[in-house]
């Protein structure tokens, strides 16, 4: 081995004690950043999947981001009084044209769309009324814009059309009703239609405010409940490369003025809290990995006090200042390797055992256990980190070793 | 014997190991301390050389110069033919681990190295020999200073004398041409002192090596082929 490795070597292993204290410390922030980094990332991006899995990835809406300037506004733009009680504006709801956009939409290259006519409905069935999202669909379009079939727990999207009045619920709701495939239940719309429906299928995303309030049917079914015939009131999109939603959504919007939704921006609330809970898991394991380094930092600058004589002796027998700084660096860099590897070994551990807890959770998402990132990056990510940390930390004791001066040690010593 | 005349010219050979001229060492300062001045010392392949003089005198600081550890502040200081006060650092090091050997008064081992890793140290900087021959020749040195015994001793595990003969195999590990001692009997008893000398003795009889050693022990001093005396940072007798 090389003698610099060596004398470094034989530093550290005088000071076995101090030494690993800042191996557990870099050891423990390495461990708790792996495993904290495989939970969160684990859980973003499942939830990011499932997102981008069961909602569309742009959505286009009967609504403008900006309310329309009224008539009394526009007709008088300088007016100094301003009236009060003006009536506003009667503008049917819903997609001016709708299917003539969804035709345009279309034919964007890896495009799919899909016309959607959202609205609420009470779900009544016995004694039991409850509250469900209706989603007015066209089963062709819709299959190839939402994973909507892939989630049916029971029954299939073309039996939509196999009763007069199908309905399609989401698990959640229909055990909140405590209907199940096959039952009728009685539909009234806000419009004040009624309406009896028979259940012919049942979904599951795993995403519990989607099973817990929605329900589908025909198109033309909620244009009727909602008393709004040929309205759609949403236009929904699925590209072939997830990435370009945003851009299309702003492209979509520039051009028809409603306000065009990518899958990020409707989910920006959760998106942020995840960036806050990132920040927090770097915060807290820099922390960890700064103390480490304090701890390096000290036993470095000690060694280097006390060796003031071997450091004045190697010089004088030849060895270089860019040696000396090499002996003393190492021991930092020394010290956060093994601690790496140890905390390899530590986060590892931690994920298996994360791994191996069952629960049954439903909070805005169901699971069952732990979602877990294993990916190797954030095992190099840690230890790159960790290293520099503790090679900074003894950079600065390894500086000043590298200056003593032989001739003023000696002399001094003598 | 070394010729009785320290003067350059009757050095014995055209380009001796050493040569000083009006060497001078001052540390800046509000008060400017002179260490040497005005040295003028010639010093011969094969010759053993003894430096005395009283404490404070200047001997230390004459020997780190010689042995390229310090620099002049004006004179000129020539290693085999070479003037070294403009050199780097890099070749004054390079010059130290190949040429020259320091043994000091406290022996100045790494404690936590083994007697045979301590001399085995300027060999692997040097990095000429791959590992194997420097470990023999590491024992090697140390059964010629009868310390066969005491290859994997720490130096707390040493006697005085005996550390101080680690000092001097490792001084010869990279067969250095001058040997510069500072007082390296000066911790030692009678018989290890001897010992030391012997050593050196030796090494300048067997022509290879210089030896210049710094002592207060006028009875080992006069061991030497040739004897200087320092009073203020000045020779004042050869
Ligand atoms: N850093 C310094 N600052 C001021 N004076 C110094 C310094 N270093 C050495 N000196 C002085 O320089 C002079 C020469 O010191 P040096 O150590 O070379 O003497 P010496 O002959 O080796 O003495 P000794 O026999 O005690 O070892 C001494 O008077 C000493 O006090
Ligand atoms: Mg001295």
């Amino acid at each position: 081995m090389s003698l610099t490795v060596d004398i470094a070597l034989s530093h550290i292993a005088r000071r076995r004690r101090q030494a690993a204290v800042s191996l557990v410390g870099v050891a423990l922030g390495v461990g708790f950043f792996v495993a904290i980094a495989a939970l969160m990332q684990g859980f973003q991006q499942y939830f990011v999947a499932k997102v981008i899995d069961v909602s569309p990835h742009v959505a286009m809406k009967d609504e403008y981001r900006t309310p329309p300037r009224q008539p009394v506004a526009l007709r008088y733009p300088e007016a100094a009084i301003a009236l009060g009680g003006v009536k506003p504006k009667d503008e049917p709801r819903g997609i001016k044209n709708g299917f003539a956009r969804l035709a345009e939409i279309e034919r964007l290259p890896g495009v799919a769309a899909a016309p959607v006519l959202t609205g609420e409905l009470i779900l009544r069935y016995g004694s039991k009324d409850v509250s469900a999202a209706l989603l007015g669909i066209q089963p062709p379009r819709e299959r190839r814009v939402s994973n909507l079939e892939g989630d049916l727990t029971a029954g299939s999207l073309d039996a939509l059309y196999g009763s007069a009045n199908a309905l399609i619920l989401g698990q959640g709701l229909a055990d909140k009703l405590g209907v199940g495939l096959g039952d009728s239940v009685t539909a009234l719309s806000p419009a004040g239609v009624v309406m009896k429906m028979k259940i012919v299928g049942l979904f599951e995303t795993g995403i519990t405010t989607m099973d817990l309030r929605q329900a589908y049917s025909l198109l033309k079914k909620a244009q009727v409940l909602q008393n709004r015939p040929n309205v759609v009131n949403e236009i929904r999109l699925r590209l072939d490369d997830v990435a370009r939603a945003e851009a299309v959504a702003r492209r979509l919007e520039a051009r028809y003025g409603y306000r065009t939704e990518s899958w990020e921006e409707s989910n920006r609330n959760v998106l942020g809290i995840f960036v806050i809970q990132n920040a927090i898991m770097y915060s807290t394991t820099s922390a960890i990995l700064i103390v480490a380094a304090f701890g390096i930092f000290n036993i470095v600058s000690t060694v280097v006090l006390e060796k003031t004589r071997d450091i004045a002796i190697l010089k004088s027998i030849g060895l270089e200042s860019h040696d000396v700084e090499t002996i003393f660096l190492l021991q930092g860099l020394i010290v956060g390797l093994v601690g790496s590897l140890l905390g390899w070994a530590i986060g590892y551990g931690l994920i298996e055992l994360l791994a191996s807890v069952r629960f049954n959770i439903e909070g805005f998402m169901r699971s069952e256990g732990f979602k877990l990132e294993r990916g190797f990056a954030n095992y190099l990510i840690a230890a790159a980190v960790a290293i520099l940390a503790s090679g900074l930390a003894a950079l600065l004791p390894a500086r000043k070793a590298a200056r003593v001066d032989p001739v003023e040690i000696i002399r001094g010593a003598t | 014997m070394a010729p009785p005349d320290p003067t350059p010219t009757a050095a014995p050979e055209a380009t001796p190991l050493l040569r000083a001229e009006a060497v001078t060492r001052r540390l800046p300062g509000p008060v400017p301390v002179t260490l040497v001045e005005g040295v003028n010392l010639t010093v011969g392949r094969g010759e053993f050389l003894a430096v005395t003089g009283p404490s404070g005198s200047g001997k230390s600081s004459l020997l780190y110069l010689l042995g390229l550890l310090d620099r002049p502040s004006a004179g000129e200081l020539y290693f085999l033919g070479r003037p070294t006060s403009r050199i780097s650092e890099h070749e004054r090091a390079r010059l130290r681990l190949d040429h020259i050997g320091f043994v000091f008064q406290f022996h100045y081992l790494l404690p936590e190295l083994s007697a045979e890793q301590n001399v085995a140290l300027p060999m692997r900087k040097a990095g000429r020999l791959p590992i194997r021959q420097v470990r023999d020749r590491a024992r090697e040195l140390l059964a010629r200073l009868g310390l066969e015994d005491c290859l994997a001793k720490t130096p707390d595990l040493l006697s005085g004398g005996q550390r101080q003969r680690v000092a001097v195999a490792r001084a010869l590990a990279n067969e250095p041409d001058l040997i510069l001692a500072d007082e390296p009997t000066g911790n030692l008893d009678q018989k290890s002192g001897s010992q030391v000398f012997d050593i050196f003795e030796q090494l300048a009889a067997d022509g290879g090596h210089s030896v210049v050693t710094v002592t207060h022990d006028q009875a080992l001093a006069a061991r030497a082929g040739r004897r200087i005396t320092v009073v203020d940072g000045r020779i004042v007798s050869a």
